[in-house]
């Protein structure tokens, strides 16, 4: 009987067509369209109505009357909305986002340069939260009700209401206003400007790919401030989360059956326990990073870090609907790429999504 | 309690690798650069046939010579730029120029009379906005070329097409589109017959005293130093303006050092920083005024008595005093206070009596109800509101409506507004840059479209007024001109829809191992190239 099952399910995914990894696929691939249409049109059509106007965004608001006219046919603005928004698509899937009127530089660079500024900040900021709020969290829920669980939540209560532009201006005095520890804004002191070749765009990974050592130190000193306000955010976020999973699982018959039989606590909490909370974790993680990803934008003003959340808000601002749309589709890939991700890492933290 | 030890003691194993204490901080400028924290998200071009915004005109200042120029020894006096002499000809038309010798282009290329031709033929090519200033003399893609002409090596003819001055020909000559370009570097890049457009405007091909090493947008500005300046070359090999948005993070960076300059902080941070050791606060006369302008074709706020009511109920020394002390002053006509030919008499006080009884003169007692646009940004909703308190107390009621830029000017330009708080800077250093656009309007019609001209915008069509601003911008005699604008002024400060507040002022924090730094009345005559560093 054992051997029955498997071979019934082997042949009737053989007859079944398409075989059901490649249905997987398509599906993925076709929700993954839908979003990405579905998501530049909502973008391109807000972009097209809100009441700002993007002539005036390039030629000023003292422009004559043939200057306007002229840009206002350049950009298409004459073409009914479908239309623009078809040619719009149609450049898109050619790799062409257009010109930023803000930077003066195709949108597709300009992402290029900023968005790994914001990727540095908020993987740091995540990797953080995880080392410092999963541990947290653990030890709170394992010490429920002690001083240990009060110190969490206050940790995460602390991290979760204070404003983090607050957050950043006072952190900046006092540690590199004050106590003079830390860099001010920036992601690299001045001097060392253009030392490292852009590969990446990643200034820590880059300067160690050529060896600038003393580049690398100085970005990894710059990048902690920063870093540290946004992991506040990820780390109390991850932390509650990770608490209240683990309450849940240790009140589990489970749990109680595997103390009654003698394994060491450690190995009740760590191998049993927190196993269960993994793809709960995962999910949350991969929200937090997501998030960090397009809302990092108060933290990136406060220290002059040239990241994507800038990017959009100053071209949201200016009406610049090119760069905008580019930030929101480069955003919403990075929501579907990390959903993804997730969705690949639970099938290695639970057994059961791999059948 | 073993377990949550453990925990602890790898959560703060991790809080410590994340939180390295003794970390040098930054280290401080260098004596032969100088760096300025400075919003520059506001630029969007370096091409001088296109630049029309703060941060641009800066740049551009101190990349490319002028063919007419204002220099930073002395910010007074129009003298020749990239030509050395001019000769106007006795029916005032045309000018010929002699372009300086010796001088060469950041490429080495040597500056002629032809890439002067180019680069003025080139604005009115490429017809960008701030084309107007050189349209206005009558040229055009079709005859520009025959009115601007290279006639040797060194000389150059200008044939003004228009009834305008010499006089304010020349001084139009020194806005940011007299900028002299390298015609070789800049065709070289050009594409599809466009001039070297989409390369120049992040690239650089001037004469100036600094060549641009890299613009990262919303993050960096470099300028290098060109050591073969006409005048020598600057003491600061570079200069670097760092994009910093946040005023307070600008404070904290010149207070420890690492920038020799905060260029954007707000009242309070300057209030802060006086006193602090080794921090200066200058402040900085500048051409930008901030008014207020009805729509003339309202049914109340058309009335003369009523725009007179509303100038006596306007707070004008308590805003002064209080929000906006030191970043701005009273100065109620059209043409900034410190320049050739402006009216330096301030003939309105808040009056609430006198307003009053105009508003009943004028047939509204009772007062009526308006709203007031303005912008987001600081001072803007702050005098809007001292305004509406001022105005409630006339009977006025009024609603404030606050918007960006990008919203609030389409609203202006449709001549949808009641009354608008705005502001303006003049675009060349002649008081006809500012009476062409609020004493000027020749076509009122809704079709007209001359939406460039807030004089249009308010509809205000005083034939008068419009015939004695092209009597100005045509008078050769410059102490008759002179008194045609004391004039005007003088008229617009009594019958405009406009009403003239307030003039601004840069309050700039500097090391003050810092001097030289020179930032005149206009946004473009700012100037790098006298800084030293003690």
């Amino acid at each position: 009987m054992v051997d029955v099952q498997p071979r019934e399910t082997e042949e009737a995914a053989a007859k079944s067509f398409p075989p059901p990894i490649l249905a997987k696929i398509f599906r993925q691939v076709f929700t993954v369209a839908l979003t990405f249409v579905g998501l530049t049109a909502i973008t391109f059509i807000i972009g097209r109505v809100m009441p700002a106007d993007p002539v005036l965004a390039i030629v000023g608001d003292r422009a004559s009357r043939d200057v306007y006219e002229a840009m206002y046919i350049q950009l298409g603005l004459d073409k009914p909305l479908l239309e623009q928004y078809w040619i719009y698509l149609s450049n898109v899937l050619q790799g062409e986002f257009g010109k930023s009127i803000m930077t003066s530089r195709d949108v597709l660079d300009d992402l290029i340069r900023f968005f790994p500024a914001t990727l540095e900040l908020a993987t740091v900021a995540t990797l953080a939260g995880i080392f410092l709020g999963v541990p947290m969290g653990v030890a709170a829920a394992v010490n429920q009700g002690r001083w240990i669980d009060h110190l969490v939540r206050i940790v995460g209560l602390f991290g979760y209401s204070v404003p983090i532009f607050w957050l950043g201006m006072v952190a900046l005095l006092i540690f590199y206003g004050w106590l003079d520890w830390l860099p001010g804004p920036g992601r690299l002191d001045v001097f060392y400007d253009g030392i490292v070749e852009p590969r990446t765009g990643v200034i820590l990974l880059d300067s160690a790919m050529q060896g600038e050592w003393e580049i690398f130190r100085n970005a990894l000193h710059h990048l902690v401030l920063p870093g540290s306000i946004l992991a506040t955010f990820a780390l109390a976020y991850i932390a509650r989360m990770t608490r209240s999973f683990m309450l849940d699982q240790l009140s589990q018959e489970y749990v109680l059956t595997a103390r009654v039989k003698g394994l060491s606590p450690l190995g009740v909490i760590w191998r049993h326990a927190f196993r269960n909370v993994l793809v709960q974790l995962i999910t949350i993680i991969g929200l937090t990073y997501a998030s960090l990803l397009e809302g990092s934008v108060l933290t990136e003003t406060i220290f002059a870090w040239p990241g994507i959340g800038q990017y959009i808000t100053t071209s949201l601002f200016n009406a610049d609907m090119n760069a905008v749309i580019g930030g929101t589709v480069v955003v919403g890939i990075c929501f579907v790429g990390i959903n993804l991700l997730s969705d690949a890492l639970y099938r290695f933290a639970d057994p059961r999504a791999r059948q | 309690m073993l377990v949550a030890r453990r925990t602890l003691l790898a959560a703060g194993l991790a809080l410590g690798l994340a939180l390295p204490g003794g970390l040098p901080a930054e280290a401080k400028t260098p004596p032969n650069m100088l760096v300025m924290a400075k919003s520059i998200s506001d630029l969007i071009t370096l091409d001088p046939a296109e630049v029309f915004e703060l941060t641009g005109g800066e740049v551009i200042a101190n990349i490319y010579d002028r063919v007419m120029m204002f220099e930073a020894e002395d910010l007074g006096t129009l003298v020749g730029g990239v030509v050395e002499s001019y000769e106007v000809s006795a029916d005032g038309k045309t000018i010929t120029f002699q372009i300086r010798p010796g001088q060469t282009f950041h490429s080495g290329n040597p500056l002629t009379a032809e890439d002067v031709e180019f680069s003025l033929r080139r604005v009115i090519y490429l017809n960008k906005t701030p084309a107007f200033i050189l349209t206005q003399f009558g040229w055009n893609k079709d005859n520009v070329d025959e009115h601007i002409k290279a006639t040797g090596a060194t000389t150059l003819s200008v044939r003004n097409n228009s009834e305008f001055s010499a006089g304010l020909l020349l001084n139009a000559l020194s806005a940011g589109i007299g900028s002299v370009v390298d015609k070789k570097t800049v065709m070289s890049h050009a594409k599809d017959g466009d001039y070297g457009y989409e390369w120049l405007k992040n690239h650089s091909a001037g004469s100036g005293p600094y060549s641009l090493q890299t613009w990262k947008a919303n993050e960096l500005i470099t300028l290098m130093a060109n050591k073969d300046y006409r005048h020598g070359e600057p003491a600061m090999k570079r200069v670097l303006l760092r994009h910093v948005p946040e005023p307070a993070a600008q404070r904290l960076l010149v207070e420890k050092g690492d920038a020799d300059m905060a260029r954007n902080l707000t009242p309070d941070q300057i209030k802060g920083l006086k006193g602090t050791a080794g921090v200066v606060i200058d402040v900085n006369p500048k051409a930008q005024s901030v008014y207020f302008a009805t729509n003339n074709a309202h049914p109340i706020l058309g009335k003369d008595k009523v725009k007179t009511a509303l100038r006596y109920a306007v707070d004008y020394d308590g805003m002064a005093g209080s929000f906006l002390a030191g970043q701005f002053k009273v100065h109620q006509s059209f043409w900034p206070s410190g320049l050739w030919a402006s009216l330096e008499t301030n003939p309105f006080t808040l009056d609430v009596e006198k307003a009053k009884r105009l508003l009943k003169e004028a047939g509204h007692g009772d007062g009526f109800s308006i709203t007031i646009d303005t912008l987001t940004t600081p001072p803007f909703p702050e005098i809007a509101q001292s305004l509406q308190q001022s105005l409630a107390k006339i009977g006025v009621k009024s609603e404030i409506i606050l918007a960006e830029g990008k919203t609030l000017w389409p609203k202006y330009r449709a001549r949808k507004h009641e009354l608008i708080v705005a502001r303006w800077s003049p675009d060349y250093v002649d008081p006809h840059s500012n009476a062409d656009a609020f004493a000027h309007n020749p076509d009122n019609r809704l079709e007209a479209k001359l939406t460039g001209k807030p004089a249009w915008r308010t509809s205000w069509d005083d034939k008068e007024i419009t015939a004695l601003t092209e009597a100005a911008a045509k008078e050769l005699d410059l102490a008759k001109r002179k008194q045609m604008y004391l004039d005007l002024q003088a008229k617009f400060q009594q019958r405009a829809p406009f009403n003239m507040m307030f003039q601004s002022a840069e309050q700039v924090a500097r090391r003050d191992n810092v001097e030289g730094f020179v930032s005149g009345s206009n946004f473009d005559l700012v100037f790098y190239r006298l800084v030293t560093k003690k």
